[in-house]
């Protein structure tokens, strides 16, 4: 979190970690500040940063809180309500908190093809959840993903910011196993 | 996995020719491999003359409207002085479609060397680059990319020291299929919901932040340093009059080898499905084939002999589109997968059109209800009605984008619909 980031890619940070710190402040710390001017540098109006820092806040909190999209609204010179209208808009911003393991089985029409009905019900039966649920031990969510962009490398699947491809039933515990291994 | 795979027409590797070589990320490596040579023959042209090699070369935009790129670029004030601005639409998320994320992962300085000379071209001082949302192992490597090409000043103030500026900002979008359409894009852009508006103003006339823009393709953007560095007749050489140049096609489905090919355009659909991705596996017989991405006409396993250009597949009766094939085999219940492609829509409406809003919803209900087993003979005919009803009376054309795949398995697979309503049974083997 350290490093220095280039304000052209200060808006484009993978926002979907494992890594998260649901108290972290948004804009009262060093990082968020820089985070903040770097964004704003590379717009000519405020109001073009909404998403890059609605990415932001999911990046560091792993969701978007009704207290971010204030705390945003206020930086940007906009209104909550409309903050809200545009986060709501837009699948990626979760709108409350997931699991540790955020896994995302895209079932659209390629990877419906190539069985990703059997590759999510596996997911949802060793995780033991239901779709958008998260697991009582906090590890997991899982849910259904509409194209992930990966059709010829059908099922594809994306948890957190990784993408796992060609997945089948019988690969999906192995995955899990692995996840697990980098420790939760 | 040997990725992408490699056809034996090696003449046709121009977008491709590096992909698979992780050293080619790397801006030196780029380098080595003739990179930014392109830059620098464009920056000693002025703007109109890149405009116009570019419309020689017959380029046509990749995102799928195949829209005259050149064309497009003349559409650009000429008069200096004032902001425009050059967005490069990296949110693919047609399905089907998965050959801008190879581009930006493999290659990403091949892009950026394109959206410089692309900018260069239009007069535009910034070039913002939306990505979509989930390509976060693609943008780590983009950034990667133009940070590498900021620090040794291919972009930012006086670019290789011509006295022309240019910046470039990686934006991410964030889940939202209707970004991928130019306005939608530019909505976004802005800090507001992808909702698309109505054209005109077009955006060279009133883009983004009011000012003109340019909305082009990766694949595009990808194209044009080979064009500017080698000249229009070289591009030429491939394709046809109509459509000149080399497509990366994105098949996937029912394939024994299904992944990125590069190819000439023109090459007959059934060529790109037999030989080049080993038809169906298992023995199976293909049984439907949506040629272009989700949102292109079916075309049976009889109608596949057609030449892949664009002119070609209209004649057809279907559309290169983004040129992804989806490949259904013996096997595949064509009722369940237009009904997947249904619930996409229905899904990634942006609710602006209430024809949309709603009739996306409609058809993918009923559609469920048929494949539940609970439908009526009218519900064919109320499909049919809904087609009717959701073309060209909205302000974009993702419900158009429905209807194509809709009508066309109705038309010519209606044995199915109506095999799953009298008999509770699909036709599929």
């Amino acid at each position: 979190m350290s490093r220095r980031i280039h304000p052209s890619v200060a808006g484009a940070q993978p926002f979907q970690l494992a890594e998260r710190d649901p108290e972290a402040p948004l804009f009262e710390s060093a990082e968020g500040q820089e985070r903040l001017q770097a964004v704003l540098s590379r717009y000519p109006t405020k109001q073009a940063a909404l998403l890059p820092l609605l990415g932001y806040a999911n990046e560091l909190h792993g969701w978007v809180s009704k207290q971010d999209m204030e705390s945003i609204a206020e930086r940007l010179d906009l209104t909550p309500a409309y903050v809200w209208s545009v986060a709501s808009f837009y699948t990626m911003y979760n709108k409350h908190p997931i699991g540790r393991h955020f896994i995302q089985v895209c079932t659209n029409i390629s990877c419906h093809l190539n069985g990703a009905q059997r590759v999510l019900e596996r997911f949802l039966e060793e995780t033991g959840t239901r779709p958008g649920e998260t697991s009582e031990d906090g590890r997991y969510t899982v849910i259904e993903a509409e194209c992930l962009g990966a059709c010829g490398f059908a099922t594809a699947v994306q948890i957190n910011d990784e993408y796992h491809e060609n997945v089948t039933p019988e690969r999906v515990s192995q995955i899990l196993a692995g996840l697990d291994g980098n420790g939760s | 996995m040997a990725y992408p795979y490699r056809d034996d027409r090696e003449t046709t590797t121009v977008l491709s020719r590096h992909m698979g070589e992780p050293e080619a990320r790397t801006l030196s490596g780029w380098l080595e491999r003739g990179g930014y040579e392109a830059l620098g023959t464009a920056l000693e042209m002025e703007p109109d003359e890149i405009t116009e090699i570019v419309k020689e070369s017959g380029l046509r935009g990749r995102g799928g409207a195949g829209f005259p790129t050149g064309m497009k670029w003349g559409f650009m004030p000429k008069e200096n002085g004032r902001a425009h601005y050059l967005c490069c639409n990296a949110d693919e998320s047609e399905p089907g479609a998965f050959k801008d994320r190879e581009i930006m992962r493999w290659t990403p300085h091949l892009m950026i060397e394109g959206c410089l000379i692309a900018a260069r071209a239009i007069r535009a001082g910034h070039v913002y680059i939306y990505v979509r949302g989930e390509f976060f192992p693609v943008v780590r490597v983009l950034n990667q990319a133009v940070v590498e090409a900021y620090e040794a000043g291919y972009i930012g103030r006086s670019v290789l020291g011509s006295g022309w500026s240019c910046d470039i900002t990686v934006h991410l979008g964030a889940g939202a299929y209707i970004a991928g359409e130019e306005t939608g894009l530019m909505s976004s852009l802005m800090g507001g919901r992808a909702e698309p508006w109505m054209k005109p103003p077009f955006p060279a006339a009133r883009g983004i932040f009011g000012a003109p823009t340019t909305v082009n393709n990766v694949e595009t953007l990808a194209s044009v340093p080979g064009i500017v560095a080698n000249g229009s007749a070289w591009y030429r050489q491939w394709g046809s009059d109509e459509s000149p140049g080399t497509k990366l096609w994105c098949c996937s489905g029912h394939l024994v080898k299904p992944g990125n090919y590069e190819l000439e355009l023109g090459v007959p659909l059934s060529e790109i499905i037999y030989d080049v991705c080993g038809g169906a596996p298992d023995g199976k017989r293909v049984r439907a084939v949506i040629p272009g991405g989700s949102s292109t006409p079916f075309l049976t396993a009889d109608e596949l002999d057609c030449e892949t250009t664009y002119e070609g597949m209209q004649a057809a009766g279907s559309s290169l589109g983004t040129a992804s094939p989806i490949v259904m085999d013996e096997s595949t219940c064509l009722l369940s997968a237009m009904r997947r492609i249904a619930q996409f829509y229905a899904h990634e409406s942006c609710g602006q059109c209430v024809q949309c809003r709603e009739g996306t919803e409609w058809i993918a209900k009923i559609l469920r209800r048929i494949e539940d087993g609970d439908g009526e003979m009218k519900d064919i005919d109320t499909l049919y009605d809904l087609c009717e009803q959701l073309t060209g009376r909205t302000i974009c054309v993702l419900a158009d984008s429905v209807v194509f795949p809709l009508r066309s398995s109705l038309d010519k697979f209606r044995d199915e619909y109506e095999s799953h309503i009298q008999q509770d049974a699909c036709t599929a083997t």
